[in-house]
């Protein structure tokens, strides 16, 4: 145990409390797309992925690397496209007025 | 610079974006830009990883990356692209499981890796904690897919002794975490992944659908977490603060959830809520009179009106009437009627879902009122249209102690003068309760399909 967890820890409880401060003020109607959000950051385990995919010796490690890439890609991308589904749809008043004057 | 500052600057980069995103939630104007931003930091860190050394050497098996990444993208885009709405929980659901799955994976591949050095003790804690929590998640996202997918049923599964069952699953998952930090032993590393899995499942079955939101909230933030464990074990800043945003945020938005349904989460978890048929009042309700009225009967009343206020709920989008319903809403206020929707909290299958549904029919957000805004303009409002929504407004909540809903915060549509309730039948509905409002003197029942229905509405009000 030495510097290097320390400095992880103290990482850690920061982003602890920054998640919950930023997130507090998020209003309900946003729930939704913040958890689909908040869904496609974590696939960021896709990094860690590639590195032990990169890193692999051995056939085992080769076959669960390469699952934990496959998987992790569905995560980041799958989350990402859900999202911006969502949040395609949320449009003030005045634009929707305009896109159907445009239409017509 | 050297290569590692260069790529650790990077995901310093990335890290950034993240919280830039998150904040970016904060309003919809920001958000789609916010989502967008994440993305590209996401992209970057992607990229940097291929030009990373690990041990020393540059990334093996580049080609077998890159196949692996090829099939997931071929895989997920045309999945989240073309699937309805309505089963955007369940998606979501399900591409949570997937990265909880991967980080277990991670954590279980890492150690394999390491396991020959005799690692720090912290090391094997951290990789296990990894393993579980990843794995729960994997597990209990797949069986909260098959709820919401109906693939089975959405009631609680109980089973006589469940909870001393569970109770010795993570009993089990505690005995090999701690043996395998005095031994170090591999074995134990698969019996742990083979008890999560087991736990994840057993922890998921028992909690009905109506509760499912608050359990998708849940398992997203033990995948931040479990990806936290990951980057404690290889040693990344950028896997701890991802995991970690994610895990503390996705456990306050648990606690918001079941705070708007007047319940403790611990409540929601364990007591297999909805799974007793309907209770009190429930057995005599069937015979009792209700009042019943044609589309076109009603849309007289609308006419009538000068402020209306929607409250619509997830059976107005399985019927997929939420078109027709903002047709309505604008030939009301062609007709200089004032219109809003009241938003329930937990209406439709996730927090917020109501919202994106609405949003999806171009509903403006601005007349989408949440709850404490919503009972005060039902007030002064004339008719309430309550429109595939049941729990949500069941004043038993308020009224009856022995209902499994008391205390959950409603929408109170018996305020308005009158309620119009657009029903197919007289069937309970999500949570399995009777409600009262349909016998209330002041509601008009009106059966049939909503889509059908409020068609018939917009037809009768246009000729009004």
């Amino acid at each position: 145990m030495g510097n290097v967890l320390l400095q992880y820890s103290t990482v850690l409880m920061l982003s602890i409390f920054i998640g919950i401060e930023i997130v507090a003020k998020v209003p309900s109607i946003l729930h939704t797309p913040l958890m689909s959000g908040s869904n496609a950051i974590h696939g960021v385990i896709l990094v860690g992925s590639m590195i032990v995919l990169g890193n692999a010796n051995t056939n085992l490690e080769e076959v669960l690397g390469f699952l934990a890439v496959l998987l992790a890609t569905l995560n980041v991308v799958g989350g990402f496209v859900v999202t911006d589904r969502m949040l395609e749809m949320f449009k003030p008043k005045k634009k929707v007025e305009k896109n159907e004057e445009a239409a017509q | 610079m050297s290569r590692d500052t260069l790529i650790n600057l990077l995901y310093l980069f990335s890290a950034t974006t993240f919280l830039l995103a998150l904040k970016g939630l904060g309003s919809p104007k920001r958000a789609r830009r916010g989502n967008f931003i994440a993305a590209v930091g996401m992209t970057v860190a992607i990229g940097a990883t291929f030009f990373k050394h690990v041990d020393g050497h540059p990334l093996h098996h580049v080609g077998l990356i890159i196949l692996a990444m090829v099939i997931g993208v071929i895989v997920a885009v045309p999945t989240a692209r073309l699937v309805q709405m309505t089963a955007m929980p369940q998606l979501v659901a399900i591409f949570n499981g997937v990265g909880g799955g991967a980080a277990a994976l991670v954590s279980i591949t890492e150690f394999m890796h390491i396991h020959s050095t005799s690692p720090a003790t912290y090391v094997t804690l951290e990789v296990l904690l990894g393993v579980l929590i990843g794995t729960v998640s994997f597990s209990g996202s797949a069986i909260a897919y098959a709820k919401l997918q109906e693939l089975m049923t959405g009631r609680p599964v109980t089973y006589p002794g469940q909870q001393i069952f569970n109770g010795l699953m993570g009993l089990a998952a505690l005995g090999f975490i701690v043996t395998m930090l005095v031994t170090g032993s591999m074995v134990l590393l698969w019996a742990l992944l083979a008890v999560s899995f087991v736990l994840g499942i057993a922890f998921v079955l028992p909690i009905g659908g109506a509760d499912v939101p608050v359990l998708i909230s849940l398992l997203n933030s033990f995948t931040g977490l479990a990806v936290a464990a990951s980057g404690f074990t290889l040693g990344s800043n950028l896997l701890i603060v991802a995991g970690t945003l994610v895990g503390a945020s996705g456990i306050l938005l648990t606690r918001l959830m079941s705070k708007a349904m007047g319940r403790s989460l611990a409540n929601v978890l364990f007591s297999a809520f909805g799974s007793a048929t309907t209770s009190g009042a429930a057995a005599a309700g069937e015979e009792r009179p209700v009042r019943s009225a044609s589309p076109e009967d009603v849309a007289v009343l609308l006419g009538l009106a000068s402020k209306v206020v929607i409250i619509p709920g997830y059976g107005l989008a399985v019927a997929q009437a939420q078109h027709v319903l903002r047709e309505l809403a604008e030939v009301l206020e062609s007709k200089g009627i004032e219109v809003d929707y009241a938003i329930h909290p937990v209406a439709g299958r996730m927090p917020g879902h109501m919202n994106v549904l609405l949003a999806e029919a171009n509903v403006p957000y601005e007349q989408l009122k949440e709850m404490d805004e919503a009972n005060i303009e039902l007030q002064t409002a004339d008719v309430a249209i309550v429109v595939g929504a049941n729990d949500t407004v069941n004043p038993a909540a308020k009224d009856d102690p022995s209902s499994p809903i008391y205390g959950m915060p409603i929408i109170n549509a018996d305020l308005a003068e009158n309620v119009l309730f657009l029903k197919r039948s007289m069937r309970p509905g999500f949570a399995g309760i009777e409600n009262e409002l349909l016998y209330n003197p002041k509601t008009t029942l009106v059966f049939g399909d909503a889509k059908d229905t409020l068609t018939k509405m917009v037809a009768a009000v246009k000729q009004n």
